[in-house]
């Protein structure tokens, strides 16, 4: 026994000094892939750090004037970027919301035996792998309030969803629904598949009703993954700009992205839309960082 | 002890599959009026009941590739008998094909714009999944300090909104002359999925044991040799699906493309949607467009099933 560790050691050893040694390959792997994301990824925003203090115009040859903290007084002070902000809450509660009731709905119905449930489950999936601004477009005609099949399947006659201010976001919360509750019922399952069924036999035995077996034992063994699944929609649904931007032109769906596009490509306010992007960016990263710690939390069970 | 289910079980079973097919049905609906309108006559593409019967035709999409000019009044009648088949059917919808003063066949902008997504797509998935493998090589056999900093770190790049990172690329894209040219997205692409790419391909990796790699070191190996001849046949699966996670995003990518490029490097997601005028749009060539651009992904979401689970939790959980 001693003898095969010492061989197996003394070769290693060997196999160290024939080649790279191992922390030059490490390096070697790992290096270029950090460098690449700090040039195209930290560079970039360290850049439009700098630009965020000043009243820089990408569109004119106008030198930049460094004006300090002006573009973020200005715009944590000003009410049509917090009604933006208010926007995109409504957008994320509505939307996310909906995703959850839909997909885990859905999970729960498909955690049974059904015939074909694997074919089932691929179709269901399909709307999230789709481009959201190609597919997206589509829902133009499936909306249209004269021959859009919308209104025909649900007998609306001519109702207005995209041209309509006080409907248009819950138009786009819709389709967003429909792209990403598969999402939602893809992680539901597999939490759902992962509940021992000895405890559903054994609340069965102790006469348990279906509240008490879901609210006791599914919803809290469910939670963890249907936690991921919340905060990185969520994340997603606060960064939301394809759909929106495709489906209407409405100021009651312009979420913040949409503005931040619209000031830094139409408007050409760059140094200010640069802060925008900044305060954007620390609230993006304030989820990332919960999301990380969810994940890593479900991978070490 | 098999449960046994009570007659109301069994009807609850029931409910619950006929709920699960209809949701199905719901979900696929948009998906099947996409395609049945890109197989429509015009003029039954719009109608109120809508038209679920009818026969299937190919002109949306001789529509989509060719560029065509309205006619005022019908085509002469030897011009029509001497055009091929595909031309007729452009003539019978009361419009004609554009040929250049030699006669050639004007194409639309949508073949260039499928390429141009095939080149950048294709391109920016290989960099970034052969990157993020070897990076998950690293991160997953060697120790290091900070690794979960590291790790956070490539995965916050990942989280970053795109309209955030465009405005300053933008800029720096104007003074390199990268604007509008396909290594301009492919930099883009390559940078946003190489963070997924190394995630996932480190949950791949981690599950290899690393005594196959041992013994190939105690053969007379090299580290290298070893991870080429051992490590990267065994991850081979893993390198297929996350190299299809990496070509999805890519191609369906929209605000980059949107911002980044205008005509020669423009993608298909930014063209389709300009295509919808504020006019009476033609929705059967915008459909059969948006068919032809969804048909890879629907046949690559097959053979990916079995790893959507992984790849949408970038490899927290597995299956």
């Amino acid at each position: 026994m001693a003898t095969v560790v010492m061989t197996s050691l003394d070769s290693k050893s060997r196999a160290a000094s024939r080649g790279m040694s191992d922390i030059k390959i490490r390096n070697l792997f790992i290096i270029p892939t950090i460098l690449f994301l700090i040039v195209f990824n930290i560079f970039p925003l360290i850049y439009s750090l700098g630009y965020s203090f000043t009243d820089f115009r990408a569109s004119t040859n106008a030198p930049a004037a460094f004006v300090g903290l002006q573009n973020y007084r200005e715009l944590l002070n000003d009410p049509f970027i917090w009604a933006n902000f208010a926007i995109t809450a409504k957008y994320v509660i509505v939307s996310v919301t909906g995703q959850v009731v839909v997909g885990f709905g859905t999970a729960m119905l498909l955690n049974r035996e059904i015939p074909f449930k694997g074919l089932i489950t691929t179709l269901l999936l399909l709307p999230m792998m789709l481009s959201m601004a190609v597919v997206g477009l589509f829902w133009k005609l499936l909306y249209d309030p004269s021959f859009g099949i919308i209104n025909y399947a649900l007998g609306l006659g001519s109702f207005e969803w995209l041209a309509n201010p006080d409907m248009a976001l819950y138009a786009v919360a819709i389709t967003d629904i429909w792209m990403w509750s598969p999402f939602v019922m893809l992680l539901s399952l597999a939490g759902l598949s992962a509940v021992p069924r000895h405890l559903y036999e054994a609340a069965a035995i102790d006469r348990a009703g279906p509240f008490y077996t879901f609210f006791r034992i599914t919803l809290p063994l469910v939670a963890p993954i249907l936690m991921i699944a919340i905060i990185f929609r969520t994340m997603e649904a606060f960064k939301t700009f394809d759909l929106a931007y495709i489906l209407t032109s409405q100021p009651t769906t312009e979420v913040i992205s949409i503005r931040l596009y619209k000031m830094a490509f139409q408007e050409w306010q760059t140094g200010r839309s640069c802060a925008l992007a900044y305060i954007v960016l620390i609230m993006v990263l304030a989820i990332t960082n919960i999301y990380v710690k969810y994940l890593n939390r479900v991978k070490e069970r | 002890m098999a449960a046994v289910q009570t007659r109301s079980e069994r009807a609850l079973n029931r409910l619950a599959i006929a709920a699960v097919l209809v949701i199905t049905l719901l979900f696929l609906a948009p998906i099947y009026w996409i395609t049945s309108t890109a197989f429509k006559p015009r003029n039954l593409a719009t109608t109120i009941p809508p038209t679920v019967v009818f026969e299937p035709e190919i002109s949306p999409f001789v529509k989509l590739f060719t560029k065509r000019s309205q006619l005022r009044t019908a085509p002469e009648p030897e011009d029509y008998a001497a055009a091929p088949w595909w031309e007729r059917l452009v003539f019978d919808g009361g419009e004609k094909v554009v040929r250049s003063g030699r006669g050639e066949v004007q194409l639309s902008g949508y073949p260039n714009r499928f390429m141009n997504s095939l080149i950048v797509a294709i391109t920016s998935t290989v960099l970034a999944v052969s990157m993020g493998t070897f990076t998950a090589y690293g991160f997953s056999r060697f120790k290091m300090k900070g690794e979960a900093d590291l790790l956070f770190f490539i995965l916050s790049t990942r989280m970053l909104p795109p309209v955030v990172v465009a405005i300053p690329m933008f800029l720096m894209y104007r003074a390199v002359g990268l604007n509008d040219t396909h290594w301009g997205l492919i930099i883009l692409y390559t940078a946003f999925n190489l963070s997924f790419s190394v995630w996932l391909m480190k949950g791949f990796i981690d599950e290899i044991p690393k005594e196959y790699e041992e013994a190939a070191l105690v053969d007379g190996y090299t580290r290298l040799q070893a991870f080429f001849k051992i490590v990267l046949p065994e991850a081979a699966t893993g390198i297929a699906a996350t190299a299809v996670f990496c070509f999805i995003t890519a191609w369906n990518e929209y605000a980059f493309a949107l911002i980044m490029t205008n005509r020669r490097a423009q993608t298909a997601p930014p063209f389709i949607p300009s295509q919808v005028g504020s006019g009476l749009p033609d929705w059967t060539v915008i459909a059969a467009g948006t068919f032809l651009f969804l048909l890879p992904v629907a046949i690559f979401t097959f053979l990916l099933r079995n790893h959507l689970l992984r790849g949408m939790s970038f490899g927290a959980i597995r299956k």
